[in-house]
């Protein structure tokens, strides 16, 4: 039988409509490159019996004619996400031994569809980190690794990038054929182009946040990270619904997205903001941003420059707003619902005891600066401050909207890195995030699409910024820009092999 | 505005995560560090702009007053480290 | 209505003023929790009337309930505040056992209602107003049980989520007296515009104590803060004790800290709450999960239009419309039951005898307050407890107006009806108490008293006209009070006069 793991998810549902292999054919040949696949630490959880009878069930539904265009697509689950009765930890200490009795709101919508559940994927704790260096799980390994210049493999692991860090690896290495991420401040973007894949984070609001484990809830979103752009529109579908258990959910009719997909931007704006053009930027990155334009032009769409005054301090508005809300939305892992409890000194003394031990450095930090920035005397000097440039940013944005359909820009500052490269500076690997962030604070579409290799042969992407619920005509550029530029490399299989 | 370690034992005790004294001052580097590289938004002049509320602009939905949930004791104590007679129980507060 | 005059409390070294405010919280009277559906019902076992909202399950989110939001609208209404169309809902963060979320949702500095001012009586018959500061609406907490176990507390989440108002006063108050007075006036609001039903044995309210002492026209002194009074005697108790606990520091060369102090209702005194004055610092910030509450005018208007008569407006009503006394009508309005008590006996007394409610208010007040409170209070009953039905009460009345019973007879017949809950007319009936306004009857008794009588018939036509008296008393005795002493009077006179 044919490799299906190396299928697109348009082309498996389409395989499965035909007849020409079964959900669980399908299920199988991926619950055996995870096996084989263990050493890239992607899933935290495989939920292998699950997986098999959800993609009878799946089976059942096809031949019912009942399909979608998820039924039967073995996909792979970000620990983010509360599934019931299945490990759900958000890779943390804290969170240790919890299984939810409840499903969140998009995987339930995934279930429903039809689609098959692999198993949980490992990511940086609490989705934060840009490397999936913080997981309590240990580190993700890239599928991919730096070519020397001899043309040899790099024996050193590379990162995933992050917080979706174990989804990308799961759908890179082929374990899986699309996963579910969240993004926050590029968690879904930057470990898409680290590794040659699609990640779409929708506008805030699309996706139902309800059952889905809070870092900062005015910028967390779900969203799809797929081999291809249609792989996106087509999750991207199943995924999004309007919720009234979440009350920042918005009501509006989910577009059918592949419908979006025409191929054709011709006299499309395309907005290239200059701010983005950042000193010490690579050479590699601004060189494919330039491609990107020159593409883009060449399908027939409008360059237009504009100007987004306020991006460099995106990252620092960022870094006050999403750990002073992460400070108070971990406030409820104290030791006495579910979770780890280690005892101390009376109440005060097991909650700190258990908070020390439950939560790793990263996620201490975060949680300190966001107690700091809102504590007496510094909410106004810190919090206030950033609320109000995150307006400047908003307008920025509305502004150039009015002259542009879309943006483009680079996804991340740099290819893959090694691993343990950054982790012993904060603010480096928070630069990983410079070209994400902005969009995400306000509260914007984006997507990263895989355009093309570094000098060291690892995958580079570029980002499309678009207005807020106009998924449609991002996706239908980025769809464009997927098609110019051709990306067909895939990694080279070092794991499982020895 | 910079932090020094009696402030970071502060904070750690209002964030409930014990912290050793010996971890006090590298902690206290670390964020100086990052409130140092913030501290660039004070350049930002912010007169008269509004803070942002929510991204979306869209009302707060209001629910029917119904009951609707609750009545499932035995989910909600399912994953408590302890719990006795229905009760949730922690280590006696004494105050 | 009389001039306020202050009042001043003498201490050795001269006179001090207390300052008072409150801070009232009243449970919102509605079926499901502020944000989640789980019941309010008191008295459930633990953790029933709990939801995965309510116990701060990970990625669970607040929906607003929206009677919560018409009660605090209709009780801003009833104190004749300010409503603001537009407020923010806040995250108060703080560790306790019983908050399951690690923060309170609340309302900080946009609450719902603003300013107001509630006249209260006092006992000299004066009056004073008082100031409303706000009434914000808020998530009240579980409950911990420390004395269920030797070492451990248990905590019951089923109040958890619960909706409160809290009601803020200005530091207005000056006595005691005062503060009793307010915090019954907000109850007898309360439970008018139905929106608290004001049961303080079930914690429903409960209020929050600020005392401080000054000299008179001084600033205003540190305060301390008396948490959960429950009750209107326990809490001028916390006032009388605070202010000479204040004033014997003050005067001993003491000073009085701000702190958290908590009642013992066993010896009527106040202690410190923390024996180590813990810094608070609550953190507050706009909540992420919920947008800002809005609405309009018109839904504030239509709550109006729609609100209950409020005691203020039923009591002038009832004295300058129904005649009745302002005493009556003030302890009538005082308590809602008692006025619909009155109220609709009035209404059946009209219907039954024809006459106006003008005419007949007077009286029905006089035997609401005089007979039936009598008689309640005797046996330690509230009203919706009374042994006496509306409809019978209406009776009594009614066989008194139309002459089938006299008033003496009736004190006689609401006695049986009070020990056997009888029908009176039933007890008039079966006793033969009706009146007797026969005239042939009733002159043939007189002769026969005088008859009896004829030393008394010389001494009265001798100008001993007080004597006029024993003759009705001797007619009145011989019919078992039964005659008509209307008749009686009618009927002696020329006869005695000769
Ligand atoms: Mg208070
Ligand atoms: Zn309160």
């Amino acid at each position: 039988m044919t490799d299906l793991t190396k299928l697109t998810l348009a082309e498996a549902r389409d395989g499965l409509a035909k007849g020409d292999f079964t959900s669980r054919e399908l299920t199988q040949q991926h619950l055996a490159a995870m096996e084989k696949g263990r050493e890239l630490n992607s899933f935290i959880v495989e939920t292998t019996d699950i997986a098999l009878d959800m993609a009878d069930k799946a089976d059942e539904m096809i031949k019912a004619g009942r399909g979608t265009g998820m039924t039967g697509i073995p996909i792979a689950v970000k620990d983010l996400f509360c599934t019931r009765d299945i490990h759900s930890c958000a890779a943390s200490h804290i969170l240790d031994g919890f299984k939810p009795k409840y499903e969140s709101t998009v995987t339930a919508n995934l279930w429903q569809d039809g689609a098959v559940m692999l198993g949980k994927t490992n990511m940086d704790e609490f989705a934060m980190g840009s490397s999936n260096e913080t997981s309590y799980y240990g580190p993700v390994n890239n599928p991919w690794r730096a070519t020397k210049q001899d043309g040899r493999l790099s024996e050193n692991n590379y990162v995933p990038g992050g917080s979706s860090g174990g989804s990308v690896a799961a759908v890179a290495g082929h374990l899986a054929l699309a996963a579910t991420g969240s993004d926050t401040g590029g968690s879904i973007r930057q470990p898409a182009a680290f590794t040659g894949l699609v990640g779409l984070k929708p506008t805030y609001g699309r996706c139902s946040r309800w059952g889905m484990i809070a870092f900062a809830s005015s910028l967390d979103q779900a969203g799809p990270i797929t081999k291809t752009v249609r792989d996106a529109a087509i999750m991207m579908e199943s995924m999004a619904s309007y919720d009234d258990k979440d009350s920042t959910s918005v009501n509006r009719n989910v577009p059918n997205y592949e419908h979006a997909l025409t191929g054709d931007i011709r006299g499309m704006k395309i907005g290239i903001p200059k701010e983005y053009r950042m000193d010490g930027m690579p050479q590699e990155i601004e060189k494919l941003w330039q491609q990107g334009i020159e593409w883009m032009k060449a399908a027939g769409a409008e360059i237009i420059d504009i100007s987004l005054p306020h991006t460099k301090y995106a990252l620092p508005t960022y870094y006050i707003v999403a750990p002073a809300e992460a400070s108070s939305n971990l406030a409820r892992y104290d030791g006495v619902k579910y979770g780890l409890r280690v005892e101390g000194n009376g109440l005060s003394g097991m909650y700190k005891n258990t908070r020390a031990a439950g939560f790793g450095d990263e996620v201490k930090r975060r949680i300190l600066i966001g107690t700091y920035v809102l504590s007496a005397g510094y909410y106004d000097a810190y919090y206030l401050k950033a609320q109000k440039i995150r307006t400047l940013i908003a307008q920025d944005f509305a502004k150039a909207y009015e002259k542009v359909d879309v943006i483009l820009t680079p996804t991340a500052p740099s290819p893959a890195f090694a691993m343990g490269e950054k982790s012993n500076d904060p603010i480096a690997m928070y630069l990983n995030d410079i070209f994400t962030v902005p969009a995400s604070l306000a509260g914007l579409p984006a997507i990263s699409v895989p355009a093309g290799l570094s000098a060291d042969a690892l995958p580079l992407g570029l980002q499309l910024i678009g207005r807020a619920f106009d998924e449609e005509t991002m996706l239908r550029a980025a769809h464009v820009l997927e098609h110019a530029a051709d990306y067909t490399a895939q990694p080279k299989i070092w794991w499982g092999e020895k | 505005m910079s932090v020094d370690k009696k402030t970071v034992a502060k904070i750690a005790d209002l964030a409930r995560i014990a912290v050793r004294e010996d971890e006090l001052d590298p902690l206290a580097a670390e964020l100086n560090n990052i409130l140092g590289w913030i501290e660039q938004l004070s350049e930002v002049n912010t007169d008269g702009v509004a803070p942002m509320t929510s991204v979306v602009e869209v009302a707060l939905p209001w629910r029917e007053d119904k009951v609707t949930d609750g009545g499932y004791r035995d989910e909600i104590l399912a994953n408590a480290p302890d719990s006795a007679h229905g009760f949730f129980t922690v280590p006696k507060v004494i105050e | 209505m009389e001039k306020y005059i202050p009042k001043y409390i003498q201490g050795a070294t001269g006179d001090w003023e207390v300052v008072i405010g409150l801070e009232i919280h009243a449970q919102v009277a509605s079926e499901a929790k502020l944000f989640s559906g789980s019941s309010t019902k008191f008295g459930a076992d633990p953790n029933t009337h709990v939801s995965f909202v309510c116990s701060a399950m990970p990625g669970m989110l607040p929906v607003i309930n929206e009677e919560c939001i018409r009660q605090a609208v209709r009780t801003g209404l009833a104190m004749g505040c300010e409503i603001h169309l537009r407020s923010v809902f806040d995250r108060k963060n703080y560790f306790y056992a019983d908050l399951p979320q690690g923060y309170q949702i609340s309302q900080f500095k946009d609450p719902i209602v603003g300013e107001g001012e509630i006249i209260v009586d006092l006992e000299d018959g004066t009056t004073k107003t008082i100031g409303v500061e706000r009434l914000h609406l808020e998530q009240d907490a579980g409950k911990s049980m420390h004395d269920q176990h030797p070492t451990q507390t248990y905590v019951d989440l089923n109040r958890s989520g619960v909706a409160l108002m809290e009601i803020v006063s200005k530091p207005d108050m000056r006595s005691a007296e005062e503060a009793g007075a307010y915090f019954r006036k907000i109850r007898t609001l309360v439970r008018y515009a139905g929106t608290c039903d004001g049961n303080m044995d079930q914690g429903s309210m409960r209020a929050d104590v600020n005392v401080s002492v000054r000299r008179p026209g001084a600033e205003l002194g540190i305060r301390s803060e008396t948490k959960n009074v429950n009750s209107v005697r326990f809490m001028m108790q916390v006032i009388e004790f605070e202010t000479r606990r204040q004033i014997d520091l003050l005067e001993d060369g003491g000073e009085v800290f701000q702190e958290t102090r908590q009642f013992d209702p066993a010896s009527g005194t106040t202690s410190s709450l923390r024996s180590k004055e813990e810094a608070h610092d609550y953190r507050y910030f706009p909540d992420p999960d919920l947008l800002p509450l809005e609405f309009t005018q018109e839904f504030v208007d239509d709550l109006a239009k729609a609100l209950p008569e409020l005691p203020d407006a039923k009591r002038n009503r009832l004295i300058n419309d129904l005649g009745v006394s302002a005493y009556n009508a003030a302890v009538l309005v005082a308590e809602k039951e008692s006025a619909d008590y009155f109220e609709s006996l009035l209404d059946s007394l009209a219907h039954k005898t024809g006459k106006a409610k003008e005419e007949l208010a007077k009286q029905a007040a006089n035997w609401v307050i005089g007979d039936l409170f009598g008689a309640l209070k005797k046996t330690g009953k509230s009203i919706s407890e009374s042994p006496v039905s509306l409809k019978d009460g209406a009776e009594l009345l009614a066989l008194q107006i139309d002459g089938t019973i006299s008033g003496r007879i009736a004190k006689d017949v609401f006695e049986i009806m009070l020990d056997t809950g009888k029908n009176p007319e039933l007890i008039v009936e079966e006793k033969g108490l009706k009146q007797v306004s026969d005239t042939g009857a009733i002159d043939a008794i007189i002769d026969e008293v005088i008859a009896d009588n004829q030393d008394k018939l010389v001494q009265y036509r001798g100008g001993k006209d007080k004597l006029f008296g024993f003759f009705v008393g001797q007619v009145m005795k011989k019919t078992q009070g039964k005659a008509n002493p209307q008749v009686v009077n009618q009927l002696l006179k020329p006869k005695l006069d000769g």
